[in-house]
């Protein structure tokens, strides 16, 4: 133990401390020896018509020097309490500097981009949720995929045999349906998780390909085509320039994945449900104890899991597609997975997860038309890389809960 | 009845209760036999499938080449996910340690001019290379920084797929005169010898010796886990990091040693597959093994034997289901569903028990590995 600044940090923190600071000089860098190279001025719309402009080479030598100067602070003194904010200066305008340079000599709507980036993270933070209610109960879901895959085409079927509100219930039914095939086999049946989990993707990639083939592709017109839902402009909040436009001027399923993240963190820390749900993932001995229903809790939390993630699902058809095609949910599933590690197991962790990955989604698509000398590949493998380096640069270990995984028996 | 009989009695009663539910799902779908009220039509649809189900996999020795060709690359992609399971380590990343280690056995293998004898053991030693040198990066980084092998490897698939997909296109790789992403041919000094060679010219006999390796890979699995120290000590990290750290265990170099160990086995699966099946890499070269592998080690137990067996019925579906998909208009993709009720059903004696009304005492399996909730 050693103390800076006052505070006591630990040998892991101060290893956290030293890796943050060296992905700073890594990121200074980028912006010396990448960000410079190509000049002009680039322009971001933020409005109708309204857009500000950035000179790309002189936004990235000024930034790199302040990187430089930011990672000998982080490396000798460290930022305490403000490391946080610094952290997040710091990548923002990391960030801003690869637009510029990306865009140099040319305009790009940025807020488009912005609010891409939110309606593209909506699966993947409502696949999280569903997986941080079941994790932080005990069981390991693994089968995030193939709820939302399988809520994707039931939803799409429901829907264009009725009507969008009917479909989405049909592919939350799902969602809940494949959750009571994990809760029932790893609690009555105590299959280890990891491998229902697994089936269950298997079973909802191979029946929906399936279902596609031999039901959807024969009656397309009647069993598969529907028009997806219109954003709707939230009065007075959507007229606030820029945010407006990204946060409040979205479709239905936008609101309903911030209100899920709203509500599972409040569940889960304000509520004694959170208590008990967050006590069963932990110690369910305990919890048992204290006359707590482990596995009665366990089978109602997965399904709630299961009906989140089947909303998620319903994304693809109704919230964007008009229709559900062959493994339309392409690995999102594991995306979400991936953010709910992310977020250590917090929705708004997932939340934030969620939304880097959909940015650097976004972002790709957006910079694709511009001429930048790089191949087209590395920048489709953008998300991956940034979320690599997030997670190693600045997240580094986190911890499930600790029974996640194992068979409560009652004694 | 002894163990052995019990355990393989439920296995069986597991295949059964999952073609059982296949052919639910087979009937039900036919919507224009039963939109006619033709029960029969429905019923013979179904026989048809599950007889070719069986000829295509065993039916011919084509039929077995072919079972053997599915199998080969899902063995040893299987034992990449089995020996991290086995380390405390979720190996989701065997897709892309395949793609490693296709690029770099087909580079040895177009690069250099040698005899046989030295140029196939040359390109097989440098996809095993490449695939541990990509496995090992999410070892590192676990090991460095914390950060988590499901996260990591899941998107050092992504990063693989696409630099492969870029490499493919480039003046080193490009096959002249194409412009897509297809590479050169490796030379035929390079290519594994076909399994069946001493039946003559059969080229419809693809299965190759490819398969050998696998059976080799498996066997230095076992060896591993059984006879070595460092076996020994990945599988107590694998089993309780902590106490394996209190016993003296560098339980971090573990971490990045069983990693580059698992990404050497998924490596030679990609060369394989390059040097005796195709002769050349594309983008799509690695497919769905690398995911199919980890129901294949979960199906397994994660042993080797357990490894062995399960790539093989894998490889016996998937070869039957194209015969099945030829013979009637039942997809492919039914296979996918019968392998997820497979694992689902012999992972679950308990459910098996219930359904069949079997007497006498079940145990249920374990955990499959400790990494997650510690």
């Amino acid at each position: 133990m050693t103390t800076t600044q006052g505070i006591v940090i630990s040998a892991e923190q101060r290893k956290r401390a030293r890796s943050v600071g060296i992905t700073y000089l890594v990121l200074a860098a980028v912006c010396l020896l990448v960000f410079t190279r190509r000049a002009g001025d680039a322009g971001f719309k933020i409005g109708e018509s309204s857009q500000f402009t950035l000179p790309a080479q002189g936004f990235g030598w000024a930034l790199g020097i302040v990187l430089v100067a930011v990672a000998a602070g982080q490396l000798l003194r460290g930022y305490g309490k403000l490391s946080n904010v610094v952290l997040a200066l710091a990548t923002a305008a990391f960030f801003m500097s690869f637009l510029a340079w990306a865009a140099a000599g040319d305009s790009f709507s940025f807020v488009g981009m912005l609010q891409d980036t939110v309606s593209r993270s909506v699966p993947i933070t409502l696949g999280a949720i569903g997986g941080i209610l079941s994790e932080r109960s005990g069981v390991i879901n693994i089968s995030i995929e193939g709820m939302l895959l399988a809520a994707a085409c039931t939803s799409a079927i429901g829907a264009s045999l009725t009507n969008l509100w009917i479909g989405t219930l049909v592919g939350v039914l799902t969602g809940v349906a494949l959750a009571a095939v994990l809760a029932v086999m790893s609690i009555r049946y105590k299959v280890d998780q990891v491998i229902v989990g697994f089936a269950i993707n298997f079973f909802a990639l191979g029946v929906t390909s399936f279902v596609s083939f031999r039901v959807l592709v024969p009656n397309r017109d009647t069993m598969n085509n529907l028009l997806p839902v219109m954003p709707i402009r939230i009065p007075l909040l959507a007229d606030i320039p820029f945010i407006g436009q990204i946060l409040f001027d979205q479709t239905i399923f936008v609101y309903f994945s911030f209100v899920a993240v709203a509500l599972a963190t409040w569940g889960l820390y304000r509520t004694k449900w959170g208590l008990r749900t967050r006590a069963i993932g932990e110690y369910p001995r305990a919890a048992g104890t204290l006359g707590v229903d482990v596995n009665k809790l366990r089978y109602r939390n997965l399904l709630l899991a299961g009906a989140v993630a089947g909303v998620g699902g319903a994304w693809w058809p109704i919230g964007i597609v008009g229709r559900f095609d062959q493994n339309i949910t392409n690995g999102r599933g594991f995306i979400a997975l991936a953010a709910v590690i992310f977020g250590r197991w917090h929705p708004v962790g997932a939340l934030c997860g969620a939304l880097v990955f959909a940015l650097s989604e976004a972002v790709r698509l957006k910079i694709g038309n511009f001429d930048t000398g790089i191949p087209s590949e590395f920048l489709i493998m953008a998300p991956y890389v940034v979320t690599i380096v997030v997670v190693a640069g600045f997240i580094g270990a986190s911890r499930a809960p600790k029974a996640a995984g194992q068979v409560y028996e009652d004694q | 009845m002894n163990d052995t009989l019990k355990s393989l009695r439920f296995t069986l009663l597991a295949v059964v209760a999952a073609l059982f539910v296949s052919a639910f799902i087979i009937v039900i779908t036919d919507i224009e036999a039963l939109g006619n009220g033709d029960f029969g039509k429905a019923l013979s649809t179904l026989g048809t499938a599950y007889w070719g189900l069986f000829k295509g996999s065993f039916g011919s020795l084509r039929a077995i080449s072919n079972t053997i060709t599915g199998a080969t690359p899902l063995l040893l992609a299987g034992l990449a996910v089995s020996s991290a399971f086995k380390a405390g380590l979720f190996n989701i990343g065997a897709t892309g340690q395949m793609l490693a280690g296709a690029i770099t056995g087909l580079w040895v293998g177009f690069a250099f001019q040698l005899p046989p004898l030295l140029h196939v053991p040359l390109a097989l030693v440098a996809s095993a290379v490449g695939g541990a040198a990509f496995g090992a990066i999410p070892g590192i980084l676990k090991a460095r920084t914390g950060a988590h092998e499901v996260i990591t490897t899941i998107m050092l698939n992504g990063i693989a797929s696409f630099t492969v997909l870029w490499l493919l296109k480039t003046e080193l790789f490009k096959r002249e005169g194409r412009d897509d992403a297809i590479s050169k041919f490796v030379e035929d000094s390079a290519k594994l010898p076909k399994l069946f060679w001493f039946m003559g010219k059969r080229i419809d006999l693809l299965a190759h010796t490819g398969f050998v390796v696998a059976l080799l890979a498996t066997f230095v699995f076992w060896w591993l886990l059984r006879k070595t120290t460092l076996g020994f000590e990945m599988q107590a990290t694998g089993l309780n990091q902590e106490a394996a750290r209190y016993a003296g265990m560098r339980t971090k170099s573990l971490m990045v040693v069983s990693m580059a160990i698992a990404g050497s086995f998924a490596g030679l699966a990609g060369g394989t597959e390059v040097m005796g099946l195709y002769g050349y890499a594309s983008a799509t070269v690695a497919g769905d093994i690398g995911f199919d592998a980890i129901a294949v080690a979960l199906l397994g137990r994660s042993t080797p034997i357990g490894t062995l067996v399960s790539a093989l019925l894998f490889g016996a579906l998937q070869a039957g289901g194209r015969q099945m998909q030829v013979d009637t208009d039942v997809p492919i993709d039914l296979i996918i569903v019968l392998r997820a009720l497979i694992v689902m059903f012999i992972a679950a004696p308990l459910l098996v028990k219930a359904m069949f009304r079997v007497k006498g005492e079940v145990k249920s399996f374990g955990q499959t590995f400790r990494g997650w909730g510690g």
